[in-house]
C-alpha cells in the first residue's frame, strides 16, 4: 500500500514547482500555467484524502475547483489576448504602466 | 507492490512535467508538458479509486482547458522567453525561499502524518458516477447551481473582453 | 496474480486481432469511397488495379511507403513528428473500448468479445465509465490537428488547423450532450450495460425513444470528423490542404488513417447506443465457433451500413461555410441536445411504473 504521505508531498512538491514558475517566468501564457499546476496539486491532496477517509464529499469539491479553474483560464486568456492586442508584448515586464 | 510501482513511476512523470513546464524556454514546450502532469495525475486519481474524478480530468483539464492555451499560444505566435532584471532577481531570492519552504512542508507531512497506507486495492473505484451524482444533485445542489452561473459569466466575460474595440 | 496474467495475455492477442482487421477495413474504406463516390457521380472508380480495382489499397499503400518524405527546413521538429502520431493513437485507441458480442470460447478457454473486458465466473463486465473514456478520447483527438497546423510553419496550415480545431470542440459539446439521453435511458456509462438494456428485439433499441439524439449524434459526429458536409478545414479548393499540406508520404497516410479510423468510432459508438450492438435476428443453426460469432457479424454489418451513409452524404451534399457551421454547431444543436435532455429526463421521471 502507498503511504498517504506520499501523495500530500507529491502534492506538495507540485504546488511549490507551480509557485517557482509563478515567481521565475517572464511569460504570462506560462505563469498562468503554473497557476493551473498548483490547482492540479490541491486536486491532487483532495483526492487522496477523499480515499483516506473514504468520504466522497472531497471528491464533489475537485469537481467544483475543476470548474472554477476552468472558468478562469477562459476569463484570464481573454484579459491575456486583450492585453496582447494593445501592447504587442507578452512579457510581465514590460506591462507596467496604466496607460501606453 | 504494484501499487507502489505505478504510483512511482506516475509520480516521476508529474515532477519532471512540471520540472519541465519551468526549464522549457518556449510556451508550447511548457503547454505540452503541463498535459503531460495532467494525465499522470488521471491516472494517479485512478490508483486513489476515483474513477470518475479521473475521467473528467481528462476531459475538461487536458481536452480542454489545455487546449484553450495551444489556441492562445499559435494565436498569438508567442515566441520564446527573454529575461529581464526583475527575473534575476525572482531567481536568485525566490528559489532558494521556495526550496526551504518545501523542504519544511515535506518533512513536517512525512513526520506527522499517520503511516496507515490508503486501503485501497488497485480496481477498487469508490468514486463512481453514481454516488458522486447523488452527492452533487443532493446536498450539494446550490453550490452546483452557482457553478453553472459562474460559468455563465465567465462566458459572458470572455467573449467581452476578447471582442475587437468598436474602431 | 495467474488471472491477471491469462487477462493480459487474451487482450493482447485481442488487441493484435482487432487492430490488424480495423487498419485493413480502414485501407479498404478508401477503396469503397472512391468507388461509391464515383457511382454516383457516374463514373467507375479504381478498376485497374486487380479485379474490379481490388488491390487498389496494396498500391495505395506502397505508394505513400516509397514516396519522398518532403520537409521544410523551418518547422518546429518534435511537434512535427508527433501530430499524426497523436492523431492515429486516439483515432485508434478507442476499439479497445467497443464490445462487438458477448463471449467467446475457444478450446475451453473463454473470453470477452471485448479487449477491456474482464469475463467472470458468471459475469461479464467492462468498465464502469466506458462511454465517459471514448469521449475523453475523442478530446484529446484535437491536439494532433492543432499541433500539426501550428508546427508546419506555414499560413494555410495554421489557418486550417485553427479552423478545424474551433470546428471540433464546438461540436464535441453537442456530442457529449446529445447522448446523455440515452444514458438517463440505459442507466449506466458502461458499453456493455447500454447495449444489454437493448435486449429484446427491434422494438427495444433505443433509436425508438431518442431519434432527436440520434440525429444530432450523427450531425455532431460528421464534424467530429471533419468529414462533408463540415470538411471545410481540408477541402482542397479552400485552405490549400489545412493542417495537414505541409506533410506527405507516410506522416499524410497517418493522418489519412486516423480520419477514417474516426469514422469507425462514431459508426461504432451510434450502433451501440442507438441501434442494439450486436443483437440479430433469430440464431440459426451453424456450429458453435461460427455462433459465438454471429453477434461480430451482425455488428459489423450495422457499422458498415454507418461507414457507408458516410460515403454516401459525402457525395451527396455540399459543405457549409465556416460562419454557418459554427452558428449552426453553436445555436442549432446545442440548444436541441440541452431541449433533449429535458424532455427524456422529465419522460423517465414521471413515467407512472
Amino acid at each position: 500500500m502507498v503511504p498517504l504521505s506520499y501523495y500530500l508531498v507529491l502534492s506538495a512538491v507540485l504546488f511549490c514547482l507551480g509557485v517557482a514558475g509563478f515567481l521565475i517566468k517572464r511569460n504570462v501564457i506560462t505563469i498562468f500555467m503554473s497557476i493551473e499546476l498548483m490547482l492540479n496539486a490541491v486536486n491532487l491532496t483532495f483526492v487522496a484524502f477523499s480515499a483516506q477517509l473514504h468520504k466522497l464529499s472531497a471528491q464533489v469539491f475537485v469537481f467544483f475547483v475543476m470548474v472554477v479553474a476552468a472558468a478562469e483560464a477562459a476569463v484570464g486568456l481573454a484579459i491575456i489576448i486583450a492585453i496582447f492586442r494593445s501592447r504587442q508584448t507578452l512579457n510581465v515586464d514590460k506591462v507596467d504602466l496604466l496607460k501606453l | 507492490m504494484l501499487h507502489l510501482v505505478l504510483f512511482y513511476i506516475f509520480a516521476f512523470l508529474c515532477v519532471a512535467g512540471a520540472v519541465n513546464l519551468l526549464a522549457q524556454r518556449h510556451p508550447i514546450n511548457s503547454a505540452l508538458s503541463l498535459i503531460v502532469v495532467m494525465g499522470s495525475l488521471a491516472v494517479l486519481y485512478l490508483l486513489l479509486g476515483a474513477e470518475f474524478v479521473a475521467a473528467i480530468q481528462v476531459i475538461v483539464y487536458a481536452g480542454a482547458v489545455m487546449v484553450l492555451f495551444v489556441f492562445v499560444i499559435m494565436l498569438l505566435n508567442a515566441g520564446e522567453e527573454e529575461h529581464s532584471n526583475a527575473s534575476r532577481v525572482a531567481v536568485y531570492v525566490g528559489v532558494p525561499a521556495l526550496i526551504a519552504l518545501a523542504a519544511l512542508v515535506v518533512y513536517g507531512l512525512l513526520h506527522n502524518t499517520p503511516t496507515a497506507g490508503v486501503q485501497l486495492a488497485i480496481g477498487e473505484f469508490m468514486g463512481g458516477v453514481k454516488p458522486i451524482a447523488n452527492l452533487l444533485f443532493r446536498d450539494f445542489l446550490l453550490p452546483f447551481e452557482v457553478t453553472s452561473v459562474l460559468i455563465l459569466i465567465a462566458i459572458m466575460g470572455a467573449v467581452v473582453l476578447a471582442q475587437r474595440g468598436e474602431d | 496474480m495467474n488471472e491477471a496474467l491469462t487477462f493480459l495475455l487474451f487482450a493482447l492477442i485481442k488487441s493484435v486481432l482487432v487492430i490488424f482487421v480495423l487498419l485493413t477495413a480502414i485501407a479498404y474504406t478508401t477503396l469503397l469511397e472512391r468507388k461509391v463516390v464515383g457511382r454516383m457521380q457516374n463514373r467507375w472508380g479504381p478498376t485497374r488495379v486487380g479485379p474490379f480495382g481490388l488491390l487498389q489499397p496494396l498500391a495505395d499503400g506502397i505508394k505513400f511507403i516509397l514516396k519522398e518524405d518532403v520537409t521544410s527546413p523551418n518547422v518546429h521538429k518534435f511537434l512535427f513528428l508527433l501530430a499524426p502520431m497523436l492523431a492515429l493513437v486516439t483515432g485508434l485507441a478507442s476499439i479497445s473500448l467497443v464490445p462487438f458480442g458477448n463471449q467467446i470460447t475457444v478450446e475451453g478457454k473463454s473470453t470477452s468479445l471485448q479487449i477491456t473486458g474482464v469475463l467472470a465466473a458468471d459475469s461479464n463486465t467492462d468498465i464502469a465509465i466506458g462511454l465517459l473514456i471514448l469521449l475523453g478520447i475523442t478530446s484529446l483527438g484535437v491536439y494532433g490537428i492543432a499541433l500539426a497546423g501550428w508546427s508546419s510553419n506555414s499560413k494555410y496550415s495554421l489557418l486550417g488547423s485553427l479552423r478545424a480545431s474551433a470546428q471540433m470542440i464546438s461540436y464535441e459539446l453537442s456530442l457529449g450532450l446529445s447522448v446523455v439521453g440515452v444514458l438517463i435511458l440505459a442507466g449506466s456509462f458502461s458499453l456493455r450495460q447500454i447495449v444489454n438494456s437493448q435486449s429484446g428485439g427491434v422494438l427495444h433499441w433505443f433509436i425508438w425513444p431518442q431519434l432527436l439524439g440520434f440525429f444530432i449524434y450523427l450531425t455532431s459526429a460528421y464534424a467530429e470528423t471533419n468529414r462533408i458536409p463540415f470538411d471545410l478545414p481540408e477541402a482542397e479548393t479552400e485552405l490549400v490542404a489545412g493542417y495537414h499540406t505541409e506533410y506527405s508520404s507516410m506522416k499524410f497516410a497517418m493522418f489519412f488513417m486516423a480520419e477514417y479510423a474516426n469514422m469507425f468510432t462514431v459508426a461504432c459508438v451510434a450502433t451501440l447506443l442507438f441501434f442494439g450492438g450486436w443483437s440479430g435476428p433469430v440464431p440459426g443453426f451453424l456450429p458453435p465457433i461460427l455462433q459465438m460469432l454471429m453477434p461480430v457479424f451482425w455488428f459489423a454489418f450495422k457499422i458498415f451500413l454507418f461507414i457507408f451513409l458516410y460515403i454516401w452524404v459525402r457525395g451527396t451534399l455540399p459543405r457549409f461555410r465556416y460562419d454557418q457551421l459554427m452558428a449552426f454547431g453553436w445555436k442549432v444543436l446545442l440548444p436541441l441536445a440541452i431541449a433533449n435532455i429535458i424532455v427524456t429526463s422529465a419522460i423517465v421521471a414521471f413515467w407512472p411504473q
